[in-house]
Order: C-alpha cells, then sequence, then structure tokens
C-alpha cells in the first residue's frame, strides 16, 4: 500500500515538477522581455522565438535519450564486440549470416509478416463488413474487440491452455485436442510440432490484432460515398460484387495503414514466443533473439545490438512511407 | 446497406452465422480461461472447462474405517461409511481389485477373498461385513468411479493473490503504471501545442522526426539505455534498476504516439478560438491552459488509455529495466515466471492470467468510445 502511495506522491510532484516548469520558464521570459514599456515590440518579437523551445523542450530531450541518441548508439554498439568496448568492424554482422540460429529467426520473422498482417486485416475486413449489417454488430464489435486488451503474455496463457495436451488415453482438458479427438482425430503436441507450431503462435497475434483492423476497417466502410454503392444497386451488383468491386477498392489507403500498422508489430513480436516457447522448437523470431543475445553468457550486446539493426532496417520502409504520407497533409 | 441485405434472406442468414461465428471464435478463448480458474483444481486437471456444468468423473480409491471399528450386528461384523467422507459425489462402480476397479454396479454385493462381502451405494456409503471378527489398523481398499458434482470455487484467487505474489505484483504494476501514464501526457500536451500553433524554425522536420520515431522498434533503445542506466546508477551510487528509471523510460517510449494523437488533435481546432484569445492579449501560456487543454480532453483520454494498456500489459521493458525480486515483479513478468514453474497448474496459471487482464478489460469496456476515437485518429487521419 505504502508503494502505492509513493508513486501517487511522484505523479503528483512529476506533474507539480513539470507544471511549475512550464510556468516558471514562461515567468521568466516574460520578465527578461517584458511586453510592454519601451521595448516592448520587439521584446514580445524575441519572446515569440524562444517561447515555442521552451514548450518542446521537454519532449526533445526525453525524445532524444530514450529514442534518438540509441538508434546511433545501437549501430556504434553492433559494430564492436560483447562488452561494446573493443571495435571489430562487421564481424558480428558476418556471424549473424553464418549462425544458423539466427537465420531461423529471419525466416520465421518473414513467415510471420506474411501471415499474420494477412491474417488479421482479412479477418478484421470480414468482420467489419458482417457486423456493419446487422442490429447485434455493435455487442460483436465490442466482444470481438476485446482481446486487444489483453497482453501478449496473458494471451498466451490462454491459447497455451488451448493448444494443452495430455497424451494419449487421457481426457483432453485443452480445446484445440478435444475438437481434433471428438472429430476422430489423434490429439497432438501442437506447440512441438516443427513449422506448424510457428502458425499455433501467430494465431495468437491475430486474434490480438483482428478487433483493431475491424474497428478501422469499419470506419473506412462507413465512409464511402452512398451513391457508389446505389448506383451498383441499381445495375444490378450482387452484394458479393459490390463489397470487392465497389467498397475494398475505395478503401485499400486504410487497408495499407492497417496492413503496416501489424507489421511493425510483428516485428517486434517478443512477448508470445518468450511464453510460448521461448524459441525452442524452431520458432524463434529476432526479438526474442536479441533479448536472448543481451542475456546470454552475461550479455553480448555486440551482437545482441546488431540483431536490433536489423530489425530497424526492416521498419524503416515503413517509417519513410509514413513520414511522406503525413507531410504530406501538412 | 440494409435493403441490400435484407433482399436476400439467405445472404442475410450467412451475415447473421458468420458473425456469431467470429464472436463465438473471438470469445471462447477467454472464456475457458475465466471458466477454469473458477473451478476446482483437481477437476480442471481431469475434465474440460466445457464440461464444467455436468460434473466430472474421478477414478479414485479410498480405504474402508479400520477393521477394529468393527461391530456385531445378528451375528456378523460389520464396517460401515461413507467413501465421500464429508464431501458428495455419486458412486458410477465401484470394486475391490486395482485390476478390475469398476467391476461391480452400485448396489450390487461384491464378495472378497477373504470371504467379506462389500456393498456400495450410489452416495458412497458402503457396508464391509465378515463372519469372523476383523483386526487391524488398515482398512479394505475400495476402487470407485465418481460422479462428481461440478465445483465452483474461489480457492484458485485466494491462492495466487496471497501465496503465488499476484496479488505483490498487482501492486507493482500500479505503481508503475500510473506515473508512466501521466507523466507523458503533461509533457506531450505542450508539445504539441507548440508543434499545432507556435510558428519557429524546425517545426517541420520536428513533426517529421516525431512521426518516424512512431515505428521505432523498441529493441533499438534497450542496450544504449540499459548501458546508460547501469553508468548512471554506478555514478550516483544508486541501483540501476528502479521504478524511477521504468517511468522515465514509458515516458520516453510514450512520447511519440502522444505529441503525434495530441497535435492532429489541437490542429483540427478552429483557428478563430485562438486568434481571438491572441487579439484579446492572451499568452500563448494561457492560450494553452485555459483554452486547448479543456478542448482537447477527448484526445487527451484517448492517449491517457493507449498509455495505460501499453504499460500495463508491457513486458519487454519491465524485464529490462525492473529487477526480477519480489518488490518489483510486475504482472506480467510474474505471469511469465509461474508459466515456468506451475506450467502443468491451470488452476493456478489462469486465476493469474484472469488477474493480470481484467484492470485491461474493464478500462477497455468503459472507455472504448475514447479508444477507438484515439485509434482513427492514429490511423487513418495520419497515415
Amino acid at each position: 500500500m505504502g508503494q502505492i502511495l509513493s508513486a501517487l506522491g511522484v505523479v503528483i510532484l512529476g506533474v507539480a515538477a513539470c507544471a511549475g516548469y512550464f510556468w516558471g520558464s514562461n515567468v521568466i521570459l516574460d520578465r527578461i522581455y517584458p511586453p510592454r514599456g519601451p521595448n516592448a515590440g520587439a521584446n514580445i518579437m524575441r519572446a515569440n522565438t524562444i517561447r515555442p523551445w521552451l514548450f518542446v523542450g521537454p519532449a526533445l530531450f526525453a525524445l532524444t535519450i530514450y529514442l534518438i541518441y540509441p538508434v546511433f548508439a545501437s549501430v556504434w554498439l553492433s559494430l564492436h564486440d560483447r562488452s561494446g568496448e573493443t571495435f571489430v568492424g562487421t564481424s558480428n554482422y558476418t556471424w549473424m549470416l553464418n549462425d544458423p540460429e539466427f537465420r531461423q529467426s529471419f525466416r520465421n520473422n518473414m513467415l510471420w509478416l506474411l501471415i499474420v498482417p494477412a491474417g488479421a486485416t482479412f479477418f478484421g475486413l470480414l468482420a467489419a463488413a458482417v457486423t456493419d449489417r446487422i442490429w447485434w454488430g455493435n455487442i460483436a464489435k465490442s466482444l470481438i474487440f476485446l482481446p486487444m486488451a489483453i497482453s501478449f503474455i496473458g494471451a498466451s496463457v490462454i491459447w497455451k491452455f488451448i493448444y494443452d495436451y495430455r497424451g494419449e488415453g487421457q481426457p483432453e482438458i485443452g480445446l484445440l485436442n478435444a475438437i481434433v479427438v471428438g472429430l476422430g482425430g489423434e490429439p497432438h503436441a501442437w506447440i512441438t510440432m516443427p513449422f506448424w507450431n510457428n502458425v499455433f503462435l501467430m494465431v495468437i497475434l491475430i486474434w490480438i490484432q483482428t478487433g483493431f483492423a475491424m474497428v478501422i476497417l469499419s470506419a473506412a466502410l462507413r465512409g464511402i460515398p452512398e451513391e457508389t454503392i446505389e448506383a451498383a444497386v441499381l445495375d444490378g451488383a450482387s452484394p458479393l460484387q459490390i463489397f470487392f468491386k465497389i467498397k475494398v477498392p475505395q478503401i485499400w489507403g486504410t487497408i495499407a495503414v492497417v496492413w503496416t500498422t501489424i507489421t511493425i508489430l510483428v516485428l517486434k513480436v517478443f512477448d508470445i514466443v518468450l511464453a510460448m516457447t521461448n524459441g525452442q522448437w524452431n520458432t524463434q523470431v529476432l526479438a526474442n533473439l536479441m533479448f536472448n543475445w543481451m542475456f546470454r553468457g552475461g550479455g553480448d550486446f555486440g551482437r545482441g545490438a546488431a540483431i536490433a539493426v536489423i530489425i530497424m532496417v526492416l521498419v524503416i520502409p515503413i517509417m519513410i512511407w509514413n513520414i511522406r504520407n503525413a507531410s504530406k497533409e501538412q | 446497406m440494409e435493403g441490400i441485405a435484407g433482399r436476400n434472406p439467405l445472404v442475410t442468414w450467412l451475415v447473421h452465422i458468420s458473425a456469431a461465428l467470429l464472436v463465438i471464435i473471438w470469445t471462447v478463448p477467454t472464456m475457458g480461461l475465466f471458466i477454469s480458474s473458477l473451478r476446482d483444481k483437481d477437476q480442471i486437471a481431469v475434465s474440460g472447462w466445457w464440461t464444467a456444468l455436468s460434473g466430472s468423473e474421478q477414478n479414485l480409491v479410498e480405504r474402508t474405517a479400520a477393521p477394529d471399528e468393527a461391530v456385531e450386528r445378528d451375528g456378523t461384523w460389520v464396517l460401515e461409511g461413507n467413501l465421500f467422507g464429508e464431501n458428495e459425489g455419486t458412486v458410477s462402480a465401484f470394486g475391490w481389485r486395482a485390476q478390475e476397479p469398476a467391476a461391480f454396479q452400485p448396489g450390487e454385493t461384491a464378495e472378497l477373498r477373504g470371504g467379506e462381502t462389500l456393498t456400495v451405494e450410489k452416495d458412497g456409503t458402503y457396508i464391509l461385513s465378515s463372519v469372523e471378527q476383523p483386526e487391524g489398523k488398515r482398512g479394505q481398499r475400495i476402487f470407485f468411479t465418481s460422479l462428481q458434482p461440478p465445483k465452483f470455487t474461489l480457492d484458485n484467487y485466494r491462492n495466487v493473490l496471497f501465496s503465488q505474489g499476484i496479488g505483490r505484483s498487482f501492486i507493482n504494476s500500479l505503481t508503475v503504471t500510473i506515473p508512466s501514464t501521466v507523466i507523458p501526457i503533461l509533457i506531450a500536451a505542450f508539445a504539441a501545442y507548440a508543434l499545432a500553433w507556435m510558428p519557429f524554425p524546425g517545426r517541420a522536420l520536428l513533426l517529421a522526426t516525431v512521426v518516424g520515431l512512431l515505428v521505432v522498434p523498441l529493441q533499438m533503445s534497450l542496450i544504449p539505455l540499459l548501458q546508460m542506466y547501469n553508468s548512471v546508477g554506478g555514478f550516483l551510487g544508486v541501483p540501476a534498476k528502479t521504478y524511477a528509471g521504468i517511468w522515465l523510460a514509458h515516458t520516453g517510449f510514450g512520447l511519440p504516439l502522444a505529441i503525434y494523437l495530441l497535435r492532429n488533435y489541437m490542429a483540427g481546432l478552429p483557428r478563430e478560438i485562438i486568434e481571438s484569445a491572441r487579439v484579446d492579449g492572451a499568452s500563448d501560456f494561457e492560450i494553452f491552459v485555459k483554452i486547448i487543454l479543456p478542448l482537447s480532453f477527448p484526445a487527451l483520454a484517448s492517449f491517457a488509455i493507449f498509455q495505460f494498456l501499453w504499460v500495463w500489459n508491457d513486458l519487454l521493458i519491465a524485464m529490462v529495466f525492473l529487477g526480477n525480486n519480489e518488490e518489483q515483479l510486475v504482472l506480467t513478468g510474474r505471469l511469465r515466471e509461474l508459466l515456468g514453474s506451475r506450467g502443468g497448474n491451470w488452476e493456478i496459471l489462469t486465476a493469474s492470467a484472469f488477474v493480470t487482464i481484467i484492470i485491461p478489460l474493464l478500462v477497455f469496456i468503459t472507455l472504448q468510445r475514447y479508444l477507438v476515437r484515439g485509434l482513427l485518429a492514429g490511423s487513418v487521419k495520419g497515415g
């Protein structure tokens, strides 16, 4: 209890300090360049060139320390040995290219990149299309959206329970095996089946992300001008034709946004793999491998940073695309 | 839209059925977790949660009372008792040899090796009678198949909250989450206002940087920051893994989204309000505090929800920047530990998992409106 009180204390203190900084720095600025008196005009000009920097200052400082500097530091570290002190050139990268575990992680990550965004977008689009047409659509949407609130690790427990395997002859308490047995099949230890276990892990992320895709695509679908649909109806188009030939082409932009957002999430996928298999049975991915090297044998910062750089490089195309789009809007 | 679907009853039915299927697939996993967390731990281990209401069959072994306690009645020595003791259950078969544990139906009389006879009723009462006076302390073993009535209990929750450390971790999670949610909002709000309404050189570049930083993978930051924390901790003589450290880390990582969301929202506010306030002689600070901040409440709320969910659900940052000890292990970290150490104990895992997801679920259900608005502002508009 005392700990929560101290956390609340920190909140109050932190908010007070922030407010005090913004308020105080503004007062000081107005003291130095008073907006009245003989030089009022020049003072206001000067104050107005400084003031924006007072406003963005703390944010800029935090962004620099926590995100900008580390990008450069990681690149620098990736060219050094495990302790981060001796320059080793590109040897971390050549090590990586020849390391079977890295290659496997890379392959798996590519698989994740193909399947998860496609799956989540597909199911999201399907859910958006059907829930917009029924009277209980809002409740259905809320329920499909709900897994978004669940942590990756919580979702991992939920699905590990579904994939549970008890061995032959015992009653299966995992839903998947119970269904398979009920249909006359053999129960399996799904998590340890190479290759397919990757798909079973991806299902978890698709399950979480479908709600996100659905909400955004549903808003886009509702934004489609009625006239285009009415025209198609008059021309005698079937509901499926209307959906695929009239609606979907009009929301390609939004589908791309959903796809890239999930792609970025997939590149960083870590918790699910850590919790379900920790990379065993050929399920390793880059983010988990990087985490492993950070602490493996006391930590190899060079190799860890090199893997992080690879993840970053994979993100860069999307980053550039985002910046382009955002500046087009200005 | 209704008209189109309504014209063809087959399409309408297909739409309803596929919506129902999606909803079922998306809710059943969580439901299974919740139902299991309330079941008796012996039942979880032997039957699926979907049978929770129909009771479960178990093969059990009990011993009768000690032979010394037999009483003489009409020339025979009789031992009486109930296999279930204080509990309730239904016997569906019984036997006295391990090879044939279900050889007899309840109500039948079985003849044992020494000439005794054994009768077990459905409700578990048994009568073991013999002609000679039995001796010894060990009772006769009775094998039986019992149909346990469905049993729901809060014991699992009591166990994880007070014995498995989930209660303590809950407090730790709150300690991490509250400051990590509040602090970035204030910092971001000021920056967002400057980026939206104050002209200064480099503004476009700064904005592009924020958009770029939105997608920078956290993995890039981990190692340099870990090194930095270690050296700062060493320099100041404090531990490297502290709550203050993780609050600041979450603040830094949350800022790009916060600035981006808030700037987009503030830039959409009507220009006239701000201009007329400027004409009236209000300073930027006054405009921000008195006009912009109250008007931006919806955007502030959506970011707060995002950040809360993200921090509460985070595992990676907590694993790197917080210790693994009782005072600092957050819920997600604890759940991961339990997954490793209690892999097969589903009563512990399901109850723990439910405790970790209940707060985000409640936040999510009650504040969904703001969350959806934030999602739309964050992706459709900004692209």
